[in-house]
């Protein structure tokens, strides 16, 4: 289990280096962390590809339904 | 309640389910309960097999996906307070299992925030689901509680930090002598039994009152008749009309 631990932890720990005070925004009396803006950014997103992207349904098998 | 002597069928079980519903035990309160909540939510309103045709868009997936999440939230806290906090600080699989129960009320709240925004626009209280709306939002706000006890119970320095940050809020309310933020053993209680209680206990009702009033149709496009080939668009939650598999 440590092992797998260990190779995850090397993987993903490469990609973002987050051994360092957090980043953050200041507009105004707003004080945000980039990573918070980051997901409301995401979570935008998300919701228009949800109005947006076709929704595959199933073959409607009633006859008149 | 009626005591009876229950029949013994040839497999050996006892056949009392024949004995219910009958005249003379209409007026018993179990009868009355039973009565009235298979009227309102019969099996096949209470698991249905079909949704309304309109359903078929990503946007109706958020509120059971803030389900699931839910459950894997509360699958992951059942474990970590079973095994505790020397397990869930020090070995890998505990320092795991601590990620997958943050993570999964990140996911909670990601689609939980989405599935609002889109019942905010599709004003999803019409219809006679005002009590939807409300116990959605009361989960929300009471959701945001346990979120933030967990981040106070979690025993290192950003429960610490987030602590002293807090106890000058709270204590500005007023509630700070009934609510100590600095108070370890009362949050983790909020966290783990209090809260958690109130929060599946509301998502309870949440989704009974959608099965109770129906998933709530979009609004009629420019020109179109409202109504006209949305099923389900009827005052009640009924949903007649065009349908697909759920």
């Amino acid at each position: 289990m440590q092992s797998i631990a260990l190779v995850v932890g090397t993987l993903f720990g490469s990609l973002i280096n987050l051994n360092h005070p957090g980043n953050y925004i200041h507009w105004g009396f707003i004080q945000m962390s980039y990573s918070n803006l980051l997901v409301i950014i995401l979570m935008v997103i998300v919701f228009f590809a949800a109005i947006l992207i076709p929704f595959k349904t199933h073959k409607n098998k009633g006859a008149d339904r | 309640m009626t005591i009876t002597d229950p029949k013994i069928s040839s497999n050996g079980q006892s056949d009392l389910s024949k004995s219910a519903d009958l005249p003379e035990d209409a007026d018993q309160w179990t009868a009355k309960i039973r009565h009235v909540a298979v009227e309102a939510l019969p099996p096949q309103r209470l698991l249905p097999d079909r949704q309304p045709a309109y359903v078929a868009s990503w946007i109706y997936v958020f509120g059971v996906t803030t389900v699931a999440a839910l459950g894997v939230v509360i699958a992951t806290g059942l474990v970590l307070s079973i095994m505790g906090p020397n397990w869930w600080h020090v070995s890998s699989t505990g320092l795991f299992v601590n990620s997958l129960h943050m993570w999964s009320v990140e996911v909670f709240f990601f689609a939980m925030v989405i599935h609002l925004w889109g019942k905010f626009f599709m004003a999803a209280w019409r219809g006679r689901r005002r009590a939807t709306w409300i116990t959605g939002v009361i989960s929300f706000l009471v959701s945001v509680g346990a979120a933030f006890t967990g981040y106070l119970s979690q025993q290192n320095f950003d429960s610490q930090w987030i602590s002293t940050q807090a106890k000058d809020g709270i204590n500005s309310t007023g509630a700070g002598a009934i609510f100590n933020v600095t108070n370890f053993g009362q949050m983790i209680m909020w966290h783990i039994v209090l809260l958690p209680l109130v929060v599946v206990a509301l998502v309870g009702i949440h989704v009974l009152m959608v099965r109770l009033r129906g998933v709530v149709p979009p609004f009629a496009a420019k020109g179109e008749t409202p109504g006209a080939d949305m099923a389900g668009a009827d005052s009640d939650g009924a949903t007649s009309g065009a349908e697909v598999p759920a």
